[in-house]
């Protein structure tokens, strides 16, 4: 779907920005909000391109910046942290050869660190794009990422 | 032995969460039916007679909040918002209903908006909760088909329209009045209360917000009479709760049992107790903005209350256990690298302060115990100033977990 298309399916109300801006970000190959895009956006909803900017900057789920294909949100809060999640964050990003925040070259995957994603009865937890992925091993990690890598 | 007794999460597991089919023959929208059939302010005066205070996280009267709704206006423009942007480190229960009964929360919205007259309302979704999303959505479809939702609603001639909003990873959005701002599309930055929800909220309309588990309970408390509710639970806290139960025990997960509990009946019959067989050092109650509470409050009836009074906090129903094998350094850290990360940074106080605590934090590892003394006090006293003059409940949360492990743990803390 091109931004055109995905903008003419919400009302031109300035409600819709967040839900806009969610459909945009997921229908980008490289998961990220383009300058383009937001221009479009404020066009379509009569509002000034610095208040997208705005409200893009302000959440944490949206990125101007072009990440891979998955998106690893690996999550790092008290029950994570205490079940033993940053060793296998460590892990995982030395296997990627990426630090927190980076994408790898091959445009595949980028490392994130989040907040609690309420899977705290099965940590170390993560996401990787929509699927959530729980009780995390080194093992477990590495078949992940196979797996990924090959579909 | 603590038993379940599952209201809000009656169906849990039992029905299929897709199907509203199975929800009507497990009894579905029969307490909506009832409701419309009786005169609206049978709904305030039932959950007065409940007792039902939030679930999420303020234990406010539920009746309170939704009269203040029903009485602002009799004719305006009224809207009802459910807050499901659950990010209460360690807790899940809202997720847990949405996942695997959303029918029940979506019939518990209609109820609350026939209560107070609004003819509109919204899910504040958290944008991580794609399952609980798309569940949602679904249930609302099912029910407009069933004309559940929409205009004239079973042909009481009452019309209710309802949508899903999503967040995008804001743990401060899940503060009522921050989230109203986000559901107008905009950053999210707190309103300055007064004035309330109930008389000025989405965009300046009277609205009344409510959690998820607290709608959930909405069904059976009309069903079954605010009576049959009160008769469950503590005095001052009736009712069921969900508790969510994570780190050092056997078995991590979520029950709903009376209020009044026993913490260490939680531990040991619902949760299995903890991994290497010890008693728990800690219990961290209610998430980052909770408290710490030690071994010895194993007895302590769990109601909004009586925690109170004994310097806790029930929360969310967040219960995190560390072991006692476990140091306690490394989750202090951790509480104040997430208050650092979440401040949105519109208040000086907690812009500056939520840095500064979580930087001398960090200097606790390396420090001797004098010197830890010396930080743990220069810790609660910016705290302390935080919680007098931030502008949000976000900056006034750090003090409860520093407090309430220094007031526990400080020996520990020194030592290691
Ligand atoms: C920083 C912050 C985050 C909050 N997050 C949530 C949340 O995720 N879900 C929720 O229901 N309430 C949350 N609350 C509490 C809400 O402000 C509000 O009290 C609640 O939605 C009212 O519903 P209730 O009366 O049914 O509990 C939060 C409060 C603060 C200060
Ligand atoms: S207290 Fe913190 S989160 Fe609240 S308005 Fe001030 S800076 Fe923002």
């Amino acid at each position: 779907m091109d931004t055109q298309e995905i903008l003419n399916k919400f009302k031109p109300t300035k409600d819709n920005l967040l839900p806009i801006l969610h459909s945009l970000q997921d229908n980008n190959p490289q998961n990220y909000l383009t300058d383009e895009a937001l221009r479009a956006t404020a066009k379509h909803l009569n509002i000034s391109l610095s208040s997208v900017y705005g409200v893009v900057g302000y959440y944490t789920m949206f990125s101007r910046k072009p990440r891979g294909k998955y998106v690893i949100r690996f999550c790092t809060s008290p029950v994570c942290s205490l079940m033993g999640s940053i060793n296998v964050l460590d892990f995982f990003s030395q296997r990627l050869g990426i630090a927190i925040g980076e994408t790898t070259s091959d445009g595949i995957f980028t490392l994130e660190e989040s907040e609690c994603l309420g899977r705290c009865s099965k940590a170390p937890a993560m996401m990787i794009n929509k699927q959530h992925y729980v009780n995390l091993t080194p093992e477990l990690i590495e078949s992940i990422i196979q797996q990924l890598k090959n579909s | 032995m603590v038993e379940e007794k599952r209201i809000a999460l009656k169906n849990s597991g039992l029905i299929n969460p897709e199907s509203i089919d199975e929800y009507i023959n497990a009894g579905g929208y029969t307490a909506l039916k009832k409701a419309l059939a009786e005169d609206v302010s049978k709904v305030v005066e039932e959950l007065t007679a409940a007792g039902l205070r939030g679930r999420g996280g303020a234990g406010f009267p539920t009746s309170i909040k939704n009269k203040a709704a029903a009485d602002f206006c009799s004719d305006c423009e009224k809207y009802i918002v459910c807050n499901a942007d659950e990010g209460e480190p360690g807790t899940f229960k809202d997720r847990i209903i949405m996942e695997t009964d959303p029918h029940i929360l979506v019939e518990g919205m209609i109820i609350a908006a026939y209560g107070i007259g609004a003819g509109m309302g919204y899910v504040y979704i958290r944008g991580e909760y794609y399952t609980s999303i798309s569940r949602i959505k679904k249930a609302i479809e099912q029910a407009y088909e069933k004309g559940f939702l929409g205009k004239n609603i079973l042909s009481s001639g009452f019309n209710f329209d309802l949508e899903i909003k999503l967040g995008a990873g804001s743990y401060l959005c899940g503060e009522e009045l921050t989230l109203l701002e986000s559901l107008e599309g905009k950053r999210g930055y707190p309103r300055i209360k007064p004035p309330f929800p109930a008389e000025k909220g989405l965009w300046g309309k009277p609205t009344l917000i409510n959690n998820v588990e607290t709608l959930a309970n909405f069904p059976a408390i009309i069903l079954n009479g605010g009576q049959w509710y009160r008769s469950i639970g503590t005095e001052k806290t009736p009712g069921t709760k969900i508790f969510t139960i994570s780190g050092d025990v056997n078995a991590p997960g979520f029950c709903e049992v009376p209020l009044g509990v026993k913490l260490g009946d939680l531990i040991n019959d619902i949760a299995g107790g903890t991994t290497n067989g010890e008693p728990w050092k800690t219990a961290l109650l209610g998430g980052a903005a909770g408290t710490f509470v030690p071994y010895s409050f194993a007895n302590i009836e769990m109601d909004y209350d009586k925690l109170k009074a004994h310097g806790a906090t029930l929360g969310s129903g967040a219960v995190i256990v560390i072991g006692s094998d476990k140091p306690l350094i490394p989750t202090l850290q951790n509480i104040l690298k997430f208050f650092k990360h979440e401040s949105c940074g519109k208040c000086v106080p907690c812009r500056l302060g939520t840095n500064y605590i979580y930087e001398q934090s960090l200097r606790l590892t390396n420090e001797k115990p004098q010197g830890r003394s010396l930080l743990l006090d220069d810790m609660i006293k910016q705290a302390q100033i935080m919680a007098k003059s931030s502008l949000c409940p976000l900056g006034q949360s750090p003090i409860l977990p520093i407090e309430s492990i220094n007031t526990h743990f400080r020996e520990q803390l020194l030592n290691e």
